[in-house]
């Protein structure tokens, strides 16, 4: 293969691991709760905002370089504040509800989400990309790497092997499988369900806002930044499989690699790239490339 | 009981433009978004949500524009009956591959449909103007040509004519054999198959009529706005049709319009004082809806008008 392809094959996977973070933490919320959440974009655009926002504070106060941690504050503090908040006042309202009004309430949120931001922030473009000038660049055989891009991927990495790791190794990993496999069997063992779906959710929201806060260095954060991130979030989730982690990741990065692939080769079409990707796969594999039907796992 | 609560709608719009002129503009809008949220509702009793069909609602609107621009045809009611086949021949192609689907899967696919078109739309600039979009001309009526204000006046009693029709052959639908075995998709679809009824059979024929309904929703939209964006066809616009459906209630055909007449209101005064607000208003709003009234606006109406005879 040509060298000349290794930077389509970068950039692809800087914006798979991107879309990774999102998606993932969309699947997660769908296998624990059963909620398909359409706000979830939303806190990916939060996330955008407000690490820019105190990224540009701690840059004042302490230089460049302690700007960078804003990328992983902002995101606690989202989890944090609103994670169990709308866990508790709205989602826990509608389990067991039919599908519509599940999707409905997030809805409702979204539409919320989308317009305090819009007051909070304006509608004026931000941006701060501080955090991707001073990691610099990496010669390797005459080809330029932004290190940003490099640290992207090794994140996205860590993230899928963290959550796989700790579903599989921890004690609260195990307690939101047992919760997932079957919610009334972990009751009467005395799993606090409750405490597990907050959490589940809570998690969810810290990824979909350190989705937004990783991808504020290198876009505009403009309104309707939430609106587009949920599409794009659905399609990956679809593609890989509703509810599976290894299936969000290998889907984010056949997206990534589609979407380098016609910025390249066919720019007008980049934004229709993932949803053709969708509609082959499903129409081949209607539950996604990992799904099946009835089994729940995550 | 369908009858005289759309009759009685059909008379508040009809009268209160004649007070307020500006509120006919509105109204013919609440119409257009009404008749494809009635579209989606009649999907929600088979128990199916697509969060797709701002798709056919921008199929009604872009034939329209397409047909008046490359085929020359100028008369009113020829573009809405072609637009709304149009739509509906749209509708059966994509439906056979929807019907396979059901829950989420369904919900997700139409999404994903309607992206590719708004990509399509936004970005084929030669064909569809890009994001600029269409203009729409003033059509003819019968052969003669009406001034704009003219035909604004027709379209705007037109449309209640068209939302009265559309809510009772709906009704009427979804009383019979076929409107009931749809209702029996969300029930029990094993059990309905083991009667002898093909489920995806009445999915496809739901699916056609809803893309129908949207299709000409979205022509009445597109000769009352008279210019046409990719925006018609973006996921929000489906989400605020599924919206404007359970806001409005889905247990009858009136519900659609009561949620539409009331979005587009609450969404005229909300611009008047806190424009950058309106969304998070209709989000409450919406909320509020689902969380007190779980039939939706129409149920209100409903539960005084069937009180005493429920048990």
């Amino acid at each position: 293969m040509s060298s000349a392809y290794i930077p389509l094959i970068v950039d692809g996977l800087a914006d798979a691991a991107l879309i990774f973070f999102v998606a993932v933490g969309l699947t997660l919320v769908f296998s624990v709760m059963r909620i398909l959440n359409v706000a979830h974009g939303s806190f990916y655009a939060l996330g955008a905002y407000i690490s820019v926002v105190i990224g540009l504070w701690l840059t004042g106060r302490g230089g460049p370089v302690l700007g960078l941690a804003a990328l992983v504050i902002s995101p606690v503090l989202i989890a944090v504040l609103l994670g169990p908040l709308i866990e508790l006042t709205l989602l826990r309202w509608t389990y067991g509800r039919p599908e519509a009004l599940q999707i409905l309430v997030t809805f409702g949120l979204f539409l919320i989400l989308e317009d305090a931001q819009k007051l909070i922030f304006g509608v004026q473009p931000y941006s701060q990309d501080t955090p991707m000038q001073i990691l610099g660049i990496t010669r390797i055989g005459g080809i330029v790497y932004l290190n940003y891009q490099l640290i992207l991927v090794l994140m996205a990495v860590l993230v899928a092997v963290g959550l796989r790791l700790m579903l599989k190794r921890t004690r609260i990993g195990k307690l939101i499988v047992t919760v997932v496999t079957d919610q009334e069997l972990a009751q009467t063992l005395g799993i606090d369900s409750s405490r597990v779906f907050i959490l589940a959710f809570s998690l969810g929201v810290f990824l979909a806002a350190l989705g937004g806060a990783l991808a504020s260095p290198t876009v505009g954060v403009a309104p309707g930044l939430g609106s587009e991130t949920i599409v794009l979030a659905f399609a990956v989730a679809a593609i890989g499989g509703l509810g599976q982690i290894e299936g969000a990741a290998l889907a984010a990065i056949l997206v990534g690699l589609t979407r380098s692939a016609a910025i390249y080769f066919a720019p007008e079409f980049q934004p229709v790239a993932p949803y053709l990707v969708m509609l082959a796969v499903l129409l081949v594999r209607p539950f996604g490339l990992f799904g099946s039907i009835g089994l729940r796992r995550i | 009981m369908t009858l005289r609560h759309i009759i009685g709608l059909a008379l508040i719009a009809a009268v209160l433009p004649l007070a307020v002129p500006w509120l006919g503009f509105v109204f013919t809008l609440a119409v257009g978004k009404g008749l494809a949220a009635l579209g989606v509702a009649v999907l929600l009793r088979g128990g199916l949500i697509s969060i797709g069909h701002a798709l056919y609602f921008a199929v009604g609107a872009y034939a329209t524009a397409f047909l008046m621009r490359n085929d020359g045809i100028n008369e009113f009611l020829l573009l809405l009956l072609l637009s709304t086949v149009v739509a509906t021949l749209v509708g059966l192609v994509v439906g056979v591959f929807m019907v396979r689907y059901r829950a989420i899967f369904f919900a997700m696919l139409n999404l994903a449909v309607s992206m590719v078109f708004f990509t399509l739309l936004s970005k084929m600039y030669h064909v569809t103007g890009g994001t600029d979009g269409l203009r729409v001309a003033t059509p003819t009526l019968f052969g003669f040509a009406p001034s704009r204000v003219q035909f604004n006046s027709v379209l705007q009693y037109g449309s209640l004519i068209l939302m009265i029709g559309a809510a009772l052959i709906v009704d009427r639908y979804l009383r019979s054999p076929l409107g009931e075995a749809l209702s029996a998709v969300h029930s029990n679809e094993v059990r309905l198959e083991y009667l002898g009824v093909s489920a995806r059979r009445v999915i496809l024929i739901a699916y056609a009529a809803s893309a129908a309904l949207a299709g000409l929703g979205g022509t009445v939209t597109a000769f009352a706005v008279g210019h046409i964006v990719p925006e018609l066809s973006y996921w929000t616009i489906s989400g605020q049709l599924v919206l404007i459906a359970v806001l409005g209630g889905i247990g009858g055909t009136p519900g659609a319009f009561i949620g539409a007449f009331f979005l587009e209101l609450v969404r005229t005064f909300a611009v008047g004082f806190a424009a950058d607000a309106w969304n998070v208003i209709i989000g409450i709003a919406l909320l509020i809806v689902i969380f007190f009234l779980p039939e939706g606006l129409y149920g209100l109406l409903h539960r005084t008008g069937k009180q005493g005879s429920t048990p």
